[in-house]
């Protein structure tokens, strides 16, 4: 009898720390049991950490290998394909081409399918063998300063490993040629004339995603989707709708941070504004459009900011922002190309660095475009037309 | 069959059936609706009104069942249906960050109605909401939303208007202006299907239906369904009806004991029997009993007790 008493005195005396804790612990509880419900929250809790760590652990690599290498061949001879074998042994370059005009090769440069071009000028054994010291021209796309550069600076001495085994073994460790490296496009190799054009991608992804990643779990939360669903639109409707208004943000935010770049970073601008501006704005419509879809495939809010966050992170791992993409484990690469902004780095950095047109840069170009559309399809088949 | 409708039914379903992760919610259910009739729809919460509504606009698919809405078929012709039925949800469903004006024209630029900016104005008119069409719809209170509501789904002149529980949580002046507004429409040939609580709101429809956990139970006119029920109602006026209540509460023949106010209904379906178990209290000193035609909401709660036994 006196234990009851005791006890019933505890509740009513209600100790103001007690409350604290009593309440707080309620509290507790209750999150505990709505984050349970909430299956793709808990799903996000385990999978965004493990995948960043598989990201940042596997595929990033700051010292490239096999970059893609062109070779402008004037003359076919056996040092010439020593030099090739002893360069492609180094394991930083994979020979993908041969090209025979100087047009071949800057075309390939240009459109970013190979990162290093190697020219064996006409002559160049003969020059050898008569001791004239000839240049072996390597001409390398420097957009990338941190790619190009590692491969650049360890070359001569490689080369020269590589060939004293070979045709020279005995002679004097001086090479009979000289590697003339040529980092174009960037020449100073500054890294901010490739993070900047970097940047404009990479902020874009992240508040177009955004902006359309909630638009639709907003109406289902706000309840509006109730009486949006009984009048006569169709969801291809609600869809541009949504998407329209926000590439005119976009357009807006692409083109100040574009101007951010340009006047205040001095990162010039070769290729055409029309270009960029056209591109950009299918890129901006490409991320609305994955953004709209995950508003579609989540069933609340939470969960689409989440799903948007699962699509930026490799977006910026696996895209050629942060670390070279052609560094990158080929599955990275894959993974890579599926992304609207590995796509657009390449076209903005082609553009504004290197002055590529719409013919250098067609497959991106319509990578983006379909992209797009595969998004826009899913989102209109995923839209749910009924309560149902 | 291009879809124009001579016959003078707006709806005619039969068999709807439709289970939410294997609770049947609506359980085959069939009804006719007359062209410009007010047509109530009670029942408690939870008894698959709403769900039998969206079905009708083709916002729910039903699991089997046919029908027409207007002479469309609600499997096939959703989108058809939806261009001529103005549905206005439980819970308001308009755009609070818009206002109202704003509102006015979204809806009627997706219906396509000719000059949109024209047509919302009007019905500001028309809503009494001069003034405020600049305020946020999230700002009006309680009667102006659905006001407002109202107007959203009347602007396409509908020929249908699926109203569910309009007036919950709206005052009696509102309430009444609202069902006043409601009967000059339906006067101009609309159809309405209006879901209530109010017993005085399901008097005021031409024709109701009652339906209770899934099962549609009884429809008709208010008189027809009142005199359907075969209820035998005793009002009892007196001193101590609350012990009298306690006392005739599950007794052979009663079948409900309502207080109201200062009267207590007793009611049964079986009369014999009832007659008998009141007979030692008949003539009780003080107490005044009385035989009275049963109420709308004597019939309905009767209706409910009985389907719960059936169906729960």
């Amino acid at each position: 009898m006196s234990a009851l008493d005791a006890s019933a005195s505890v509740t009513h005396t209600r100790r103001p720390s007690f409350g604290f804790w009593r309440r707080s612990y309620a509290m507790v509880v209750k999150e505990f049991i709505q984050l349970r419900r909430d299956r793709v929250s808990f799903a996000m809790i385990v999978m965004i950490p493990v995948m960043q760590l598989l990201l940042f652990g596997y595929a990033i690599n700051t010292t490239p290998h096999n970059l893609p290498a062109a070779v402008l061949l004037q003359e076919d001879t056996d040092l010439g394909r020593s030099i090739l074998k002893a360069l492609q042994n180094t394991a930083y370059f994979r020979f993908v081409r041969e090209v025979h005009t100087v047009e071949e090769f800057d075309n390939l440069l240009l459109s970013g399918k190979v990162l290093f071009g190697v020219e064996i000028p006409r002559g160049f054994e003969r020059a050898v063998r008569r001791g004239d010291h000839p240049a072996l021209l390597v001409a390398a796309d420097a957009t990338d300063p941190i790619a190009a550069s590692s491969a650049l600076s360890s070359l001569s001495v490689v080369v020269q490993t590589a060939l004293q085994h070979d045709l020279f073994a005995g002679d004097p460790p001086s090479l009979p040629f000289e590697i003339r490296a040529h980092a174009r496009y960037n020449p100073a190799a500054s890294s901010r004339l490739n993070i900047v054009p970097g940047l404009v991608g990479t902020i874009l992804t992240m508040t177009m995603l955004i902006f359309t990643a909630l638009s639709v779990t907003r109406e289902i939360e706000r309840g509006t989707m109730e009486s949006l669903l009984s009048m006569p639109i169709k969801p291809v409707e609600v869809m541009f709708g949504k998407i329209i208004p926000y590439v005119m943000v976009g357009f807006l935010q692409a083109a100040m941070i574009l101007g951010i770049g340009i006047f205040l970073f001095g990162v010039p601008v070769f290729g055409s504004l029309w270009l960029l501006a056209l591109l950009s704005t299918l890129f901006i419509t490409a991320n609305l459009a994955i953004g709209y879809t995950f508003s579609t495939l989540a069933q609340n809010q939470l969960q689409a900011m989440q799903l948007s966050i699962m699509f930026f992170l490799p977006s910026i791992l696996l895209s050629g922002f942060m670390f070279p993409f052609l560094g990158m484990p080929v599955w990275a690469q894959y993974v890579g190309e599926c992304l609207p902004l590995t796509h657009y780095l390449r076209i903005v950095r082609a553009i504004m660095l290197k002055g590529s047109t719409l013919q250098n840069l067609q497959y991106d170009a319509l990578a983006l475009v379909g992209l797009t559309l595969f998004a826009m399809t899913v989102a209109v088949t995923r839209f749910r037309r009924t309560l149902d | 069959m291009n879809g124009a409708p001579s016959n003078a039914i707006a709806i005619d379903v039969k068999g709807l059936t439709k289970t939410f992760g294997g609770r049947e919610v609506v359980h085959d259910l069939s009804m006719q609706v007359k062209r410009g009739s007010i047509y109530g729809f009670l029942g408690p919460n939870g008894s698959g009104k709403t769900t039998t509504i969206r079905m009708l606009c083709g916002l729910l698919t039903p699991d089997s069942g046919e029908g027409t809405c207007l002479g469309y078929d609600i499997r096939r012709d959703a989108e058809k249906i939806k261009l001529k039925v103005g549905y206005m949800t439980q819970r308001f469903s308009l755009y609070q960050d818009l206002s109202v004006r704003e509102n006015l024209e979204f809806v009627a630029r997706l219906y396509g109605v000719p000059n949109a900016r024209t047509a919302a104005r009007d019905m500001i008119k028309r809503l009494g909401l001069s003034g405020r069409e600049e305020q946020l719809a999230g700002e009006l209170s309680g009667g102006w939303k659905q006001r407002l509501a109202l107007g959203a789904c009347t602007l396409p002149n509908p020929e249908l208007l699926l109203l569910d529980e309009p007036t919950a949580g709206v005052d009696p002046k509102a309430r009444r202006d609202f069902w006043n507004e409601i009967h000059a429409l339906a006067a101009d040939g609309l159809t309405v299907l209006v879901s209530t609580h109010y017993m005085d709101e399901a008097e005021r429809c031409h024709e109701i239906a009652y339906i209770a956990y899934g099962h549609l139970l009884a429809h008709g006119t208010v008189e027809q369904v009142i005199a359907h029920s075969a209820l035998t109602t005793f009002t009892v006026t007196g001193d101590d009806l609350q012990h009298l209540g306690e006392k005739l509460q599950g007794q052979p023949g009663v079948d409900m004991v309502a207080p109201f106010g200062t009267s207590l209904h007793v009611s049964g379906r079986d009369k014999a029997a009832l007659e008998a178990t009141i007979a030692p209290w008949r003539d009780r000193d003080g107490l005044k009993w009385q035989v009275s035609a049963p109420s709308l909401e004597d019939v309905f709660i009767e209706l409910m007790n009985r389907s719960k036994d059936n169906f729960q």
